[in-house]
């Protein structure tokens, strides 16, 4: 009678209010557990989640320390779940009643990220606003950018020179967007080359982008009217090995000599050994990557660097056609934006740290 | 025809790549890894063999009109051959017909990569610490009042990140470190903003056709 009264007394208290639900903003195959912490929740172990798919078998599925409300669960879509939390002291548990069945079920929108769509749904407008103000006329200022005005430089002095024009678009893949911008300047590179009947070598370093970049120069001969200046033995593939390609490209400048050199697109440690091998042959060298680590490396060892966005707004820059120009407008605009809108929140950051401020509290 | 085909199949594709960062649906996730993963690869494995087709090409035309260091393309072409006839025959780890073990050499794939290609590349790559060597050297000629700059700020990240530089003085460890954290990670933010918004633009104008460089300019 005495051991039943204590037990009583003494009692673990299981945890409250467990409800279950499917985790929201997902791919399916997860239910949300959450529960208030047990009475007893500094002295226990911790809560053992239990789960039943006919609400009589419970078995354990998880473990969560002492102070924690929440659990997810790994579930099968097409199965219903029934949970249990219990609360363990020692060899003691104290099981919460059980949840409404629940199964877990994919969504169509992940609605956390409804803010990004919206930002880019924005950014979107801006760049088809000045899009539409290019296709009315209206002149749009763009500012300089040295590294771009120096491709007739380039083209020209490898003209004279007699020499060939080398572009390597680095290691990345088709679907990178380096190799993307890089396709575009190939195309607006391989026009010029066209009309100053200028030798030009695209050594690939993957195979899809090799095919790609063969049929860019070829379109680009045909668009000047030179298709008889496309040769398939200019555009080819050497490797899809990082050094072994780094070691090809410098070859081909070694021997080649050209008297250009672009080194556009997807690069990793490579750029500087590329780099440096074109600087040492005296050749003019333009390079664009949006890989920030290897930036420094092309700003030292070439006469011209496209930083991050640069690159992307090369083709617009090179061809001057409006529509693209009213693009690199709209993107100048987003940066506008986000600039203002960090000021904004820099300032109001520190603002809040001087006393005065908190007699308006 | 001939452009429209490919500007319509971009717009699809396209659109089909953004929807995957807002729609967690299962399905249409294992549809997204499908066109990126599986999809691509077969397009490798096709565009491979055309890459293939090229290099040999190149190879053979440079060891028929005898340019420049023509031998090397014998390398080349023996290598390549090689390497094939022992992948086909040996397998990636000598489960196929080659015998595996012969004078202690394994006729398989996994050793040449570990044995030549791995080598060769940590030799490239090893070459890196002289070429930073040059370029630093060019770098920090004190021309201009940024190149005087970036060798100053080289000069106390160098000098504090030396075990000593505490004894030179106590705040010159935690100044490189201020120069590592502050002005550095400023300017990569800067130009990582820039990145993310000419990225979009970029996929925008692909996407509804803007840019066309790629398929030769405009019509």
């Amino acid at each position: 009678m005495t051991f039943v009264i204590l037990s009583g007394i003494f009692a673990l208290a299981p945890p409250t209010g467990v409800h279950a639900f499917d985790t929201p903003n997902d791919g399916g195959g997860a239910i949300t557990i959450e529960w208030q912490i047990s009475a007893d929740d500094e002295t226990i172990e911790g809560y053992e989640i239990y789960r039943s798919e006919d609400g009589k078998e419970f078995e354990p599925v998880g473990f969560v320390g002492r102070g924690r409300t929440q659990y997810e669960d790994d579930t099968d879509d097409t199965k219903e779940y029934v949970y249990k939390v219990a609360a363990l002291q020692n060899s003691q548990t104290a099981h919460s009643e059980p949840t409404p069945p629940i199964r877990s079920r994919s969504q169509w929108f992940d609605m956390t990220s409804a803010n990004l769509l919206i930002g880019v749904i924005i950014f979107c407008s801006m760049i088809l606003y000045f899009i539409n103000q290019a296709k009315k006329g209206k002149a749009l200022y763009i500012r300089k950018i040295s590294g771009l005005d120096a491709v007739d430089e380039a083209v020209g002095r490898a003209t004279e020179m007699g020499r060939p024009i080398l572009y390597s678009m680095g290691i990345g893949r088709v679907d990178y967007i380096a190799t993307i911008a890089s396709f575009n300047i190939l195309g607006e590179i391989a026009k010029k080359t066209g009309q100053y009947e200028t030798s030009l070598l695209v050594p690939t370093s993957d195979p899809v982008v090799y095919t790609v970049a063969r049929e860019i120069v070829k379109e680009a001969y045909a668009t000047i009217g030179r298709p008889d200046l496309f040769d398939s033995d200019k555009v080819y593939f050497v490797t899809d090995s990082q050094f072994a390609y780094a070691a090809a490209v410098d070859g081909v400048m070694l021997r080649e000599k050209p008297a250009a050199n672009f080194f556009i697109g997807y690069f990793k440690a490579e750029s500087l050994i590329l780099a440096e091998t074109g600087a040492s042959t005296g050749a003019i060298q333009i390079a664009g990557t949006d890989q920030v680590t290897q930036l420094p490396f092309f700003v030292t060892a070439c006469d011209f660097t496209l930083i991050g966005e640069e690159l992307y707004a090369a083709s617009a820059y090179i061809s001057k056609e409006p529509l693209l120009l009213g693009a690199i407008k709209g993107e100048d605009l987003g940066k506008v934006v986000i600039f203002s809108a960090l000021v904004i929140a820099s300032l109001i950051g520190i603002l809040t740290r001087f006393p005065i401020l908190k007699l308006f509290q | 025809m001939k452009r429209r085909f490919p500007l319509m199949l971009v717009f699809i594709l396209g659109i089909l790549g953004i929807m995957p960062y807002f729609v967690p649906h299962g399905g249409y996730q294992n549809f997204d890894n499908a066109l990126r993963n599986d999809f691509i690869r077969i397009l490798s494995a096709f565009a491979i063999i055309l890459g293939l087709v090229s290099l040999m090409r190149v190879h053979h035309d440079k060891i028929r009109r005898k340019r420049e260091n023509w031998q090397y393309s014998y390398v080349l072409i023996i290598g390549f051959v090689v390497s094939g006839v022992i992948g086909l025959l040996g397998g990636i780890k000598g489960e196929m017909f080659l015998p595996t073990n012969v004078a202690g050499f394994h006729f398989d794939i996994q050793t040449l990569y570990l044995n030549i290609i791995v080598p060769l590349g940590s030799t490239m790559f090893a070459l890196l610490a002289f070429f930073m060597a040059s370029a630093s050297y060019r770098a920090f000629r004190a021309r201009s009042v940024e190149s005087s700059l970036l060798l100053s700020a080289a000069f106390v990240i160098m000098i504090g990140v030396l075990p000593l530089a505490d004894r030179i003085s106590t705040h010159l460890p935690s100044f490189a470190q201020w120069i590592m954290d502050i002005p550095n990670v400023a300017a990569k933010r800067g130009i990582t903003f820039g990145i993310a918004l000419g990225g979009i633009a970029t996929s925008l104008k692909i996407i509804l056709g803007i840019e066309r460089s790629w398929l030769g300019g405009k019509e």
